[in-house]
C-alpha cells in the first residue's frame, strides 16, 4: 500500500484486486502456452537505483534460495547422519555386512548381521508386485482416459485414488486374513504343478499364506493407485490434435492408443512404475504383518517367508536400547535408502532419455 | 433426371475409407477387452478392501462417543470409549507437519521456478527433491530418531513424528507447487514487470495467487497422505489412551498408532477399535480431499 | 479479494480444528474399576504429585492399564503414564531420572545397580516383581486335548530335535492319547520380546541340557515360522493345524488354542490361577531385604507338584529412598494400589493375581520406600 510502484495492491485495496480478476482470467485460459523460463523477463526490481524495492527482492530471493539450499542440506544430512550411526555397527559386525544372510543385532557385543537375505526378499517381493501391477495399472489408466465415458471415468478414478488413502496396516490385515485363505488353493496348485521352477518351489514357512506371494499381491494392490494416478495424468495430456489426426487417418481406437497415446505417455508410465516400485521397496507395516519370519535362508521361492529391510527394522526397533544394535538397523535402512535412490534415479533417467528424443 | 437420396449419398469417387480389415478389428476388440478386464480386475481388490473395512468398522464409528471420548481408563477388553484422542493426535501431528512443510516447500518451488534457472544449485535441488520423494517412511523415521533422540537426547514426542512427516510431505509439496507455478503464463509476469512491480511482489501477488488453487490441492493431498503413515509413529512416539494436547512431551495417540496398538488386543473390543480407526482415517482423508476440491474451486482464477 | 477468501477458508479450517479440540473428553476415569472390594482396600496417601511417569517392558503394559484404572479410582485426579518402550529403555530412563520408576522383564544387572543407586541419591534401587504373566504353550491339533509336555521335550520340539507329533518322547508323556504322524509346525515371535526371552530361559533351566541355543529376546531355536506380536502368533497357531507356540495366556484364550500341561516331574500341571500362584509362591528371592529380585531358575527348574512353571515375571524398578516427598508419596500410593485393589482385574487382562504371602512381601517393601526426612 505504501509502495507507489505496485498497481496490484494488497488485497485490501478493493479495486486494484478486482482489476486483476479479468486480466488473469484471459491469460489463464490456455495454460499450456506459458511453459517457458520465466527468467526471460527482467523484473524492474533488478533495475538500478531502486534501493527500497531491491531490499524486498533481496530478502525474498534469499528466502527462496535458502529453502533450496535447505533441501540439499537436508538430504545430505540424512545420508551423513545415517552413515555416522551405521558405521560403528558395521565395523563391529562379526559377519559380512553385504553377503551375510542372518541378522543378529540384539547383543551389542556379538553383532552378526548381513543384508543379503533382506535385499533378496525386498527385491523379489517388490518386483513381483510390480510385475502384477504394471499391466493392470496400464489397463486402468488407458481405460479411464481413452475408453470409459467421462461420467464413468471420474467416479472410478476417484475410487482408485481412495485406495491410496487406506492405511497400510489395513492392507496387511486384509492380505493375511481375508485374501490369503482365498489364494491358498491357487498357491498350492502353483506349487504342485510348477514346483520344479525355483520361483514356485514349496516354501520354508508353514503359516498358510504368510509368504512373499501374498505380500507381493497385496503390495501390487497398494502401488496400483500410484501407477494409475500418474499414468492417467500423462495419458490424458496426449495432444488432442494427434489423436484426431490418427482418427482422421482411419485408425481404430487401439491404433490411436498405440500410435499416439502410448509413445507420448510411455516415459511417464515407466517413471510411474518406478515410483510405485520405490513405494513397494519401503513399505513397512503391511509386510511385517504378512511375511512370516524364518530362521532359514531365503531360497528365492515366492512361497518363502522372510523379512524386507523395512519390516526387519519395524520388528526390532521397539526393543532396541543401545546404539550399536540400533546402528545395525540404521545400516540396513541406509541400504534401503540407496536402493530407492537407485530406482528413482533410473526413473529419472528413463524420463530424461525419452525427453531428449522427443 | 431426378436426384434420389441414394445418389446423393453415393461417393463421387471410390471410397478412400475402406472398411476396417478383420485382423485390425480383431486386435482392436482384443485391446478393448484387455483394457476393460484390467480395469475390472483392479476393481476387485478395491471394492474388497474398502468393503471389508466398512463392514468391520462402520459399527464403531456410528456412535457419538467414538468422536468425543478417549480410551482412557478402559481395559483392553472393555467395550466403549472412542477414538477422540487418536483423531486429535493425527490432526495435530498432520497440521504441525503442514505448518512446517508448506512454507518451505512453496519457497523451494518458487526458487526452482522463479530464481533457479539452470544453475548448478537449482539442478541439485531438483535432484535432492527427487531423492526425498523416494525416501521410505521408515528411513525418514530413522533419520529423525538419529538426530532428535540419539544425538540431541530429546525424548520421543509427537513433534518428532511431525518432523519425520515433514520429510515425507516436503517433496510432494515442492513437486505439485512447482508444476502449478510453471503453468502460470509468462505474459502475466511480464505484464507485471512492465508496470514496474518488483519481482517479489509479482511472485506473491500475481504468480502465487494464480497458481494457488492447484497448489492448495497438492498441499492438502500431500497432507492426507502423510497422516496415514504408520512407520514414524511406531518409532518416534509412544501410544497413550488419553487425550494429550502437548506435542512436545509425553505419549500421544494417532489413528495409525491406535490401529497398531489395538491389533495386539485379541478381544472383540480391540477388533472393533482397530477397524473403527481405519474407517475414521479413511473418512478424515476423504474429508481432506473434499476440502482440497472445494478450496481449488473457490480459489481458482475466475474465467468469465 | 482473493486472498481474503483464502484467509477465510483457512480460518474456517482452523476454527473447525479448535472446535474439535474443545469438545473431547477423557470420561472413563475410574468408571469401571469396581472390581476391588472396599474391605481389602487399604488406606493410601493420595497427597503426592498427581502425574507419575513410568516406562519400560511392554509385557506388563496391560497390567499397568489395570493398575492405572484402580489408581485413578483410588486417588481421583491422579494419573500415571506408562510408556511401553521395552525393558532396556525402562532401565535407561529410570537411571537417567527421566521417569519415576522403570518396568523391566529382568532385574537390574550388576552393572546397572550402581548407576541406578546414583539416581536414587545413593540409595539402592529395588526390584519389585509386581506383575506375573503366565505363558501358555498353545497348540492346534485336532482331537488332542490336554497334551502333556515336559521341559526337555518342549526344548526338543522348539529346536527341531523332535519333528513329528507321534515322536516316542511325546507319546511317552501322553499315554492313552492318539497322536498323529504329522509334522510339528513351530511358530515363534518374529519381533523381539520379553516373552521369548523368558520362554528360552525356561527351556534352558528345565530341559536337562536339551536346549543349547541360549536365551534372549530373539527366538534362537533355528526352526519354524515367525509371526509378528502375540496376536500374530496366536492367530497363526489357530489357523494352522499341527502348530505349536508359546504365547501369553490371554492370547491363547482369546484364540481358543489348546494349552499344553507341563510335567516337571510330579505329574502334569495345567495352567490355572492356583498352579501359577503356587509357582510364584515357590520362587526364591535372590535380593536382599526388600529388594525382591527373584531367582527365576528356582521356578523354572522346580520339580514340586502342582506348580505351572512357565511364568513371565516383570519388575518395577524403584528407589528405596531418594525421591522427593511428593514423588515418594505418589509412587507408594500407586504401587500399593496396584498390589491390592489392582489385583482384582488382572486375570481378565491375562495376568496372574499375586498369591497372598507374596503380596504381603511386596506391600512390606512398598511401605518401606522412604520419603525424605527433611
Amino acid at each position: 500500500m505504501s509502495d507507489p510502484t505496485t498497481t496490484a495492491g494488497p488485497a485490501g485495496t478493493g479495486d486494484a484486486g478486482d482489476r486483476w480478476g479479468p486480466a488473469l482470467a484471459d491469460t489463464v485460459v490456455a495454460p499450456e502456452a506459458g511453459i517457458s523460463t520465466p527468467d526471460s523477463a527482467t523484473p524492474p526490481g533488478e533495475a538500478p537505483g531502486r534501493t527500497f524495492v531491491q531490499r524486498g527482492d533481496r530478502i525474498f530471493r534469499g528466502l527462496a534460495t535458502g529453502s533450496g539450499v535447505f533441501v540439499v542440506a537436508l538430504v545430505a544430512a540424512i545420508a551423513v547422519f545415517l552413515l555416522v550411526q551405521a558405521v560403528p555397527s558395521v565395523v563391529a559386525d562379526q559377519g559380512n555386512f553385504l553377503t551375510g544372510r542372518t541378522f543378529d543385532a540384539g547383543d551389542p557385543t556379538k553383532l552378526n548381521f548381513g543384508i543379503l537375505d533382506l535385499l533378496l526378499v525386498t527385491v523379489e517381493v517388490s518386483l513381483f508386485a510390480l510385475v502384477l501391477a504394471m499391466p493392470v495399472g496400464l489397463g486402468i489408466a488407458l481405460f479411464l482416459t481413452q475408453y470409459a465415458p467421462r461420467q464413468v471415468a471420474r467416479p472410478f478414478g476417484y475410487l482408485i485414488d481412495l485406495l491410496a488413502a487406506v492405511p497400510s496396516i489395513i492392507f496387511g490385515l486384509w492380505g493375511l486374513f481375508v485374501l490369503a485363505p482365498v489364494l491358498q488353493p491357487f498357491a498350492l496348485w502353483l506349487q504342485d504343478t510348477l514346483g520344479w521352477f525355483f520361483l514356485f518351489s514349496p516354501g520354508n514357512v508353514q503359516i498358510a499364506g504368510a509368504t512373499v506371494f501374498t505380500a507381493g499381491i497385496v503390495l501390487a494392490v497398494m502401488i496400483l493407485p500410484i501407477i494409475t494416478a500418474i499414468s492417467r495424468e500423462v495419458f490424458a495430456r496426449t495432444p488432442r490434435a494427434q489423436i484426431e489426426a490418427a482418427l482422421a487417418l482411419g485408425a481404430t481406437k487401439w491404433e490411436v492408443v498405440r500410435m499416439t497415446v502410448w509413445p507420448f505417455g510411455k516415459a511417464g508410465y515407466v517413471s510411474a512404475a518406478m515410483l510405485g516400485l520405490g513405494r513397494a521397496l519401503g513399505e513397512t507395516i503391511a509386510l511385517t504383518i504378512i511375511l512370516a519370519a524364518t530362521p532359514q535362508i531365503f531360497g528365492g521361492s515366492l512361497f518363502d517367508g522372510g523379512a524386507t529391510f523395512a519390516s526387519k527394522i519395524a520388528l526390532s526397533f521397539a526393543e532396541l536400547n543401545n546404539n550399536l544394535s540400533a546402528g545395525a538397523f540404521i545400516a540396513a535402512g541406509l541400504v534401503l535408502f540407496v536402493l530407492t535412490f537407485v530406482v528413482n534415479a533410473a526413473a529419472r533417467w528413463v524420463v530424461a532419455r525419452s525427453g531428449a528424443k522427443a | 433426371m431426378t436426384i434420389t437420396d441414394r445418389d446423393l449419398e453415393r461417393p463421387a469417387t471410390a471410397p478412400a475409407f475402406i472398411g476396417i480389415s478383420g485382423s485390425r478389428r480383431f486386435r482392436n476388440g482384443l485391446a478393448t477387452g484387455a483394457v476393460t478386464v484390467a480395469f475390472l480386475i483392479a476393481l476387485v481388490p478395491l471394492v474388497w478392501v474398502i468393503g471389508t473395512v466398512l463392514v468391520k468398522g462402520l459399527g464403531s464409528v456410528l456412535n457419538s462417543a467414538w468422536w468425543s471420548e478417549s480410551l482412557n481408563g478402559l481395559l483392553a477388553r472393555q467395550e466403549g470409549g472412542g477414538a477422540y484422542h487418536a483423531i486429535v493426535g493425527t490432526l495435530f501431528q498432520g497440521l504441525i507437519c503442514a505448518v512446517i512443510a508448506t512454507p518451505i516447500g512453496i519457497m523451494v518451488a518458487v526458487y526452482l521456478v522463479e530464481y533457479g534457472g539452470r544453475t548448478r544449485l537449482s539442478k541439485s535441488v531438483t535432484f535432492m527433491v527427487d531423492i526425498l520423494t523416494g525416501v521410505p517412511s521408515i528411513v525418514a523415521a530413522l533419520f529423525v530418531y538419529a538426530v532428535w533422540i540419539s544425538v540431541f537426547g530429546l525424548g520421543r514426542s509427537a513433534f518428532a513424528v511431525s518432523l519425520a512427516l515433514v520429510l515425507l510431505m516436503l517433496p510432494v509439496v515442492v513437486r505439485s507447487t512447482e508444476e502449478m507455478l510453471r503453468i502460470v503464463p509468462d505474459d502475466l509476469r511480464e505484464a507485471s514487470y512492465a508496470l514496474g512491480v518488483p519481482k517479489w511482489k509479482t511472485i506473491t501477488k500475481i504468480v502465487i495467487p494464480t497458481a494457488l488453487s492447484g497448489m492448495l490441492t497438492g498441499i492438502v493431498l500431500a497432507l492426507a497422505r502423510v497422516m496415514g503413515e504408520t512407520a514414524p509413529v511406531l518409532i518416534l512416539v509412544a501410544y497413550a489412551p488419553f487425550i494429550n494436547f502437548n506435542v512436545f512431551e509425553g505419549n500421544m495417540a494417532s489413528l495409525p498408532l491406535m490401529m497398531t496398538v489395538e491389533r495386539s488386543n485379541p478381544t472383540d473390543a480391540g477388533a472393533d477399535r482397530l477397524w473403527g480407526a481405519a474407517v475414521t482415517l479413511i473418512l478424515i482423508i476423504t474429508i481432506f480431499q473434499i476440502i482440497a476440491a472445494v478450496l481449488a474451486k473457490a480459489t481458482a482464477p475466475k474465467t468469465k | 479479494m482473493k486472498i481474503q477468501r483464502h484467509g477465510a477458508a483457512l480460518a474456517m479450517v482452523a476454527a473447525g480444528a479448535l472446535v474439535l479440540a474443545a469438545c473431547g473428553s477423557d470420561p472413563n476415569t475410574g468408571a469401571s474399576a469396581g472390581g476391588a472390594s472396599a474391605a481389602s482396600s487399604p488406606a493410601v496417601d493420595c497427597s503426592g504429585k498427581t502425574s507419575l511417569t513410568a516406562e519400560g517392558s511392554s509385557a506388563q503394559k496391560n497390567a499397568m492399564d489395570v493398575f492405572a484404572q484402580a489408581y485413578q479410582a483410588k486417588c481421583s485426579g491422579a494419573s500415571i503414564a506408562y510408556n511401553p518402550t521395552g525393558s532396556g529403555a525402562g532401565v535407561k530412563q529410570f537411571t537417567a531420572g527421566l521417569v519415576d520408576f522403570g518396568g523391566s522383564d529382568s532385574a537390574l544387572k550388576d552393572t546397572e545397580t550402581a548407576p541406578a543407586a546414583a539416581r536414587c541419591q545413593n540409595n539402592p534401587a529395588w526390584n519389585l516383581p509386581l506383575v506375573f504373566g503366565p505363558v501358555a504353550i498353545g497348540y492346534k491339533l485336532a482331537g488332542v486335548d490336554g497334551l502333556v509336555l515336559d521341559g526337555e521335550v518342549t526344548a526338543k520340539i522348539f529346536n527341531g530335535s523332535i519333528t513329528t507329533w507321534n515322536d516316542p518322547a511325546i507319546v511317552a508323556l501322553n499315554a492313552g492319547k492318539t497322536l498323529p504322524a504329522t509334522p510339528i509346525n513351530v511358530v515363534f515371535r518374529s519381533d523381539e520380546s520379553g516373552t521369548t526371552d523368558n520362554f528360552q530361559q525356561y527351556l534352558q533351566a528345565s530341559s536337562k541340557g536339551a536346549w543349547t541355543q541360549g536365551a534372549g529376546k530373539k527366538f534362537a531355536g533355528g526352526i519354524g515360522s515367525g509371526a509378528e506380536k502375540s496376536s500374530g502368533v496366536a492367530q497363526a497357531v489357530a489357523a494352522t493345524e499341527g502348530s505349536i507356540s508359546y504365547v501369553e495366556l490371554s492370547y491363547a484364550q482369546d484364540n481358543k488354542l489348546s494349552m499344553a500341561q507341563i510335567d516337571s516331574g510330579a505329574g502334569p500341571v495345567a495352567l490355572d490361577d492356583t498352579t501359577v500362584g503356587k509357582a510364584i509362591e515357590g520362587a526364591q528371592i535372590a535380593g536382599q531385604g526388600n529388594d525382591l529380585k527373584l531367582d527365576l531358575k528356582s521356578v523354572y527348574s522346580s520339580t514340586a507338584a502342582g506348580q505351572y512353571p512357565l511364568v513371565l515375571a516383570t519388575y518395577e524398578i524403584v528407589c528405596s529412598k531418594g525421591y522427593d516427598a511428593a514423588t515418594a508419596k505418589a509412587v507408594k500410593a500407586f504401587l500399593a494400589t496396584a498390589a491390592t485393589d489392582g489385583q482384582a482385574n488382572l486375570p481378565d487382562a491375562g495376568y496372574a493375581k499375586l498369591p497372598a504371602a507374596f503380596q504381603q512381601k511386596l506391600i512390606t517393601a512398598i511401605d518401606a520406600i522412604a520419603a525424605p526426612t527433611t
